[in-house]
C-alpha cells in the first residue's frame, strides 16, 4: 500500500512507500535528536544550581536534582537593566539592520539577474587613483573630508575624460564576486579601522553605527542567497508586465519580490539571526549604551571560570524570539509551489 | 480615496510626474544595485587599504605612545619563513610511503586533469594560464598537508584551517542535503523538522561555544557515563589533538548544517514540479528524479550556499577559542585565533599579516571554486 498526496493544484502526485516513510522518519528522529539533546542540555543547566552543574551529570529534572529559578532570578531581577538593555538594543538593530540588508540586497540581486551592467576598466582605475589621492592627503596630514572631497572630484574628472577610451570591463558576475570578497577578509583585520571610522563620524555607542556595519557586512551574503532565487521567477511573467507599460519598480515590486517569497524569507531569517548574533563588532564598537546580548552571554565567563547557569538562561531568552520569528515564518518558506501555480 | 481632488490638480501631478517617472525608469539599473555598491564600497576599501598598510609595519612604543614604523614584508617574511613558519605552517616530518602515495595520486590527478584541458576542444590560452597557476597553488597547499599530516610533523594554524573548512564543509552539505530532501516529502509532520532543523543556527555562536565546552567535559557532561565506560575520564580529550580538533568540528557541523539545510530546502521548493512529475509519470525511480532533475536545478544554490559557507568557514574563531583555547598547544588554533593571539601580544603587524594571508587563501580558494564550479554549474542548469 502506498500513501498518495496530492500536491496543492498539480495534477500528479508523490509517492511514498511504508518503507521509504520508515526510514525517512527514522533518519529524521536520529537528527532531531542530535539538535535537541545539546539544547535539552542548556534548558536544564538554566534551572540548576551551581553546584548541581559542577557535582557531575545530572539528566532529569525532579528525579536527578531539584530545578531552581535563581539564575532565572538574578538575570531579571539583579542583573535587570542590564538584561533588558542590551535586550532592546539587540531587538532595534537586528530587525532594523535585516530589513535595510534584505531590501538592498533583494534590489542589487534582482538588477544583477536581470539586467546587464558594464563597469569599464577605466572607470576602475579612475576609482583606484581617486582613492590613491584621498589616502595621500589624508596621510599628508590633511583631515579627511578633505581626502573625501578631493578623491571625489578627481574620480568625477577622470571618469568624464580618460575613463571613457577603455573598452573592456567586468560583467555581473565580477561584480556579483566582488561583493562576495567583502567577506573574506576576517573581522579581526578589519574591526580596527571600521572602529576609527565610526570614531571619526562620532558614532561609536549608537544603534546607528551597528546598523550600518551590519548592513554593509551581510549585504553580500543576501546578494547571493537572491540571485538564485531571482533566477528560477520566470522571466515570461516581467516580459507581459513590461509590455504592459509597468515600470522597472513596479515589476520588482509586485510580480517578482512576491514569487520570491521563500528565498526571501530564508535570507530574511538568515540575516537577522546573523545580526542578532554578531560578537565582535559590537564587542569594539559598544561600550554601555549599544551593547547587545551576545556580549552579555560572553561576560558571564567571570574570573571563576564561565557561570554555564547564567549563561544557559541567557542563550534561552536571546533565541526565543528567534525561534517564534522562525515558526512564524516557516509557511512562507514552504509555499514554493507558487512559482508552478501561476505559471500554469 | 478620501483625498478630493479636483481633476485638473490630478491631471497637473500627471504631467509632472510623467517625465520624471520616465527618466526614474531610464536609471533603473544603477537605482537598483547602486545602494549596495555603495555601502560595501564604503565598508571595504578603508579596512583593506588600512590592514594591508598595518601588515607592513611593526607596531613600537616611542616616548610618549605607540606608532606603526613601516617595516615592509618583514611580517610575511616572519610566517612563510622565519620564527613564525612552524606556527603558521607546522613542521614537516620525514615523509612516510603513505604520503608518497597521496601525493603521487593528486599530483596525477592534477596532471590528468590539466592534459585534459590542454588537449580539449574549448581551451583558451587565458583559462590554460589560470589553471596551471591554479594547479602549482593547490599542488603547494597538498605537499604541505600531507607533509605536516600524514607524517611525524605537526600542522600549523593554514593546515589546520584548511582541514576544518573541508571536512565541515563536506560534511554540512552532505547532512544539509539529505536533510532538505527528507523534509521536502510531504510527510505528516514536516513542519515541526523544518522548524526543528533550523534551531542551532539560531544560537549565538559564542554561546554554540559554551554549550559545547559544556557537553564535551569527561567528568561533569552528558557524556560522561559514556567516558566512563571507556574509562577516559581522566584522560582529558582535549590533551589528544585530533579528538581537539575533531570536537572543534562536531560544533561547527552541529551549528552550520541548518544553514546549508534551509537554503537547499527554499531551493528545492521552489522548482516547478512539472519536469518532476513528467519524470514521475514516464517511470523514473527517486534516484533518476534526484540525479537528473532536482540536482541540476539545485545546482545554482548548491553551489553559493557551499561558497558562502567556505568563505565563513576559513573565519572559524569562536569554537576553538572557547572550547580549547586553540591547544593543546596550538593544534586547534585556526587562522583567525592566531591572527588574534599574536593581536593580543600587541603584535598588530603581525596579525595584520595572517588576516592578509587569509585573505589571499580564501581569494585563492574562492576564485578557484567559482571559475571551476560555478560557471559549470550555471552551464549544466
Amino acid at each position: 500500500m502506498a500513501f498518495t498526496r496530492r500536491r496543492r493544484g498539480s495534477v500528479s502526485t508523490t509517492t511514498v512507500t511504508i518503507p521509504a516513510m520508515t526510514l525517512s522518519y527514522i533518519a529524521l528522529f536520529a537528527w532531531t535528536f542530535v539538535v535537541l539533546f545539546p539544547l535539552y542540555w542548556l534548558a536544564i543547566t538554566a534551572f540548576k544550581t551551581p553546584l548541581d552543574v559542577n557535582g557531575g551529570p545530572f539528566y532529569i529534572p525532579w528525579r536527578d536534582f531539584q530545578p531552581t529559578l535563581d539564575s532565572w532570578h538574578y538575570i531579571f531581577f539583579d542583573l535587570r537593566e542590564d538584561t533588558f538593555r542590551p535586550y532592546l538594543n539587540t531587538v532595534v538593530v537586528g530587525l532594523t539592520s535585516t530589513a535595510i540588508t534584505v531590501l538592498l540586497g533583494s534590489m542589487a540581486a534582482y538588477a544583477l539577474v536581470r539586467m546587464r551592467y558594464q563597469v569599464g576598466f577605466g572607470a576602475i582605475g579612475s576609482f583606484a587613483i581617486a582613492v590613491a589621492i584621498a589616502v595621500v592627503v589624508v596621510i599628508a596630514g590633511g583631515p579627511w573630508p578633505l581626502g573625501v572631497v578631493a578623491g571625489i572630484g578627481v574620480f568625477v574628472l577622470l571618469l568624464q575624460t580618460v575613463a571613457r577610451r577603455f573598452k573592456r570591463g567586468v560583467g555581473n558576475d565580477d561584480i556579483a564576486f566582488w561583493m562576495i570578497s567583502q567577506r573574506m577578509l576576517p573581522p579581526v583585520a578589519t574591526i580596527i579601522p571600521i572602529y576609527i571610522f565610526f570614531q571619526q563620524l562620532q558614532l561609536l555607542d549608537t544603534w546607528a553605527a551597528l546598523i550600518i556595519s551590519y548592513t554593509a557586512a551581510h549585504l553580500p551574503i543576501v546578494v547571493w542567497l537572491m540571485r538564485d532565487y531571482f533566477q528560477s521567477v520566470p522571466v515570461e511573467l516581467e516580459e507581459s508586465a513590461a509590455i504592459d507599460g509597468a515600470s522597472p519598480y513596479r515589476i520588482f515590486r509586485s510580480i517578482v519580490l512576491p514569487l520570491a517569497v521563500p528565498g526571501l524569507v530564508a535570507t530574511f531569517l538568515f540575516v537577522l539571526v546573523f545580526a542578532w548574533n554578531e560578537y565582535l563588532i559590537a564587542l569594539f564598537l559598544t561600550s554601555a549604551n549599544a551593547q547587545t546580548l551576545p556580549m552579555t552571554v560572553a561576560a558571564q565567563n567571570a574570573t571563576r571560570g564561565p557561570q554555564w547557569w547564567y549563561m544557559s538562561v541567557l542563550i534561552l531568552i536571546m533565541i526565543g524570539p528567534v525561534i517564534a520569528m522562525a515558526i512564524a515564518l516557516e509557511r512562507y518558506i514552504a509555499r514554493g509551489l507558487l512559482v508552478g501555480a501561476v505559471k500554469g | 480615496m478620501s483625498v478630493h481632488a479636483s481633476p485638473r490638480a490630478l491631471r497637473a501631478a500627471a504631467a509632472w510626474w510623467r517625465p520624471v517617472a520616465g527618466r526614474l525608469d531610464r536609471v533603473a539599473s544603477g537605482v537598483f544595485i547602486l545602494p549596495a555598491v555603495v555601502v560595501i564600497l564604503a565598508f571595504s576599501i578603508f579596512p583593506l587599504l588600512t590592514s594591508l598598510y598595518v601588515s607592513l609595519s611593526r607596531l613600537g612604543f616611542s616616548q610618549g605612545g605607540v606608532e606603526l614604523k613601516f617595516v615592509g614584508f618583514d611580517n610575511y617574511r616572519k610566517l612563510l619563513f622565519g620564527i613564525d613558519s612552524p606556527h603558521f605552517l607546522g613542521v614537516a616530518g620525514p615523509l612516510t610511503p603513505i604520503g608518497i602515495a597521496v601525493l603521487i595520486a593528486i599530483y596525477g590527478l592534477f596532471a590528468y586533469l590539466l592534459y585534459r584541458y590542454a588537449v580539449g576542444p574549448n581551451r583558451t590560452l587565458g583559462g590554460l594560464f589560470g589553471r596551471v597557476v591554479a594547479t602549482a597553488i593547490a599542488g603547494t597547499f597538498v605537499w604541505l598537508i600531507v607533509n605536516t599530516i600524514l607524517t611525524s610533523g605537526r600542522p600549523g594554524t593554514l593546515v589546520v584551517t584548511i582541514v576544518y573548512v573541508a571536512v565541515d564543509v563536506a560534511v554540512q552539505y552532505l547532512l544539509g542535503l539529505g536533510l532538505a530532501l527528507l523534509v521536502v516529502q510531504h510527510l505528516p509532520g514536516r513542519r515541526f523538522f523544518r522548524v526543528v532543523f533550523l534551531l542551532p543556527m539560531m544560537i549565538t555562536p559564542v554561546g554554540v561555544a559554551y554549550l559545547f565546552r559544556m557537553l564535551a567535559d569527561t567528568s561533569k557532561g552528558p557524556l560522561y557515563p559514556l567516558w566512563a565506560h571507556f574509562g577516559l575520564t581522566d584522560v582529558s580529550w582535549v590533551t589528544n589533538p585530533w579528538g581537539a580538533r575533531l570536537a572543534v568540528m562536531i560544533g561547527d557541523i552541529w551549528q552550520w548544517t541548518p544553514f546549508i539545510f534551509i537554503v537547499l530546502l527554499a531551493a528545492i521548493e521552489t522548482l516547478p514540479h512539472e519536469l518532476t512529475e513528467a519524470a514521475v509519470v514516464d517511470g523514473a525511480t527517486r534516484l533518476q528524479v534526484f540525479w537528473r532533475i532536482t540536482f541540476p536545478q539545485i545546482l545554482p544554490a548548491t553551489t553559493t550556499v557551499v561558497l558562502i559557507r567556505i568563505i565563513e568557514g576559513f573565519k572559524i574563531v569562536d569554537l576553538p577559542n572557547v572550547l580549547t583555547n586553540g591547544g593543546p598547544g596550538t593544534a586547534t588554533e585556526s587562522l583567525t585565533l592566531h591572527a588574534y593571539t599574536i593581536w593580543r601580544a600587541l603584535d598588530i603587524g603581525g596579525s595584520a599579516a595572517v588576516a592578509y594571508m587569509l585573505l589571499i587563501v580564501v581569494t585563492f580558494v574562492g576564485i578557484a571554486y567559482v571559475n571551476l564550479f560555478r560557471s559549470r554549474a550555471a552551464a549544466v542548469a
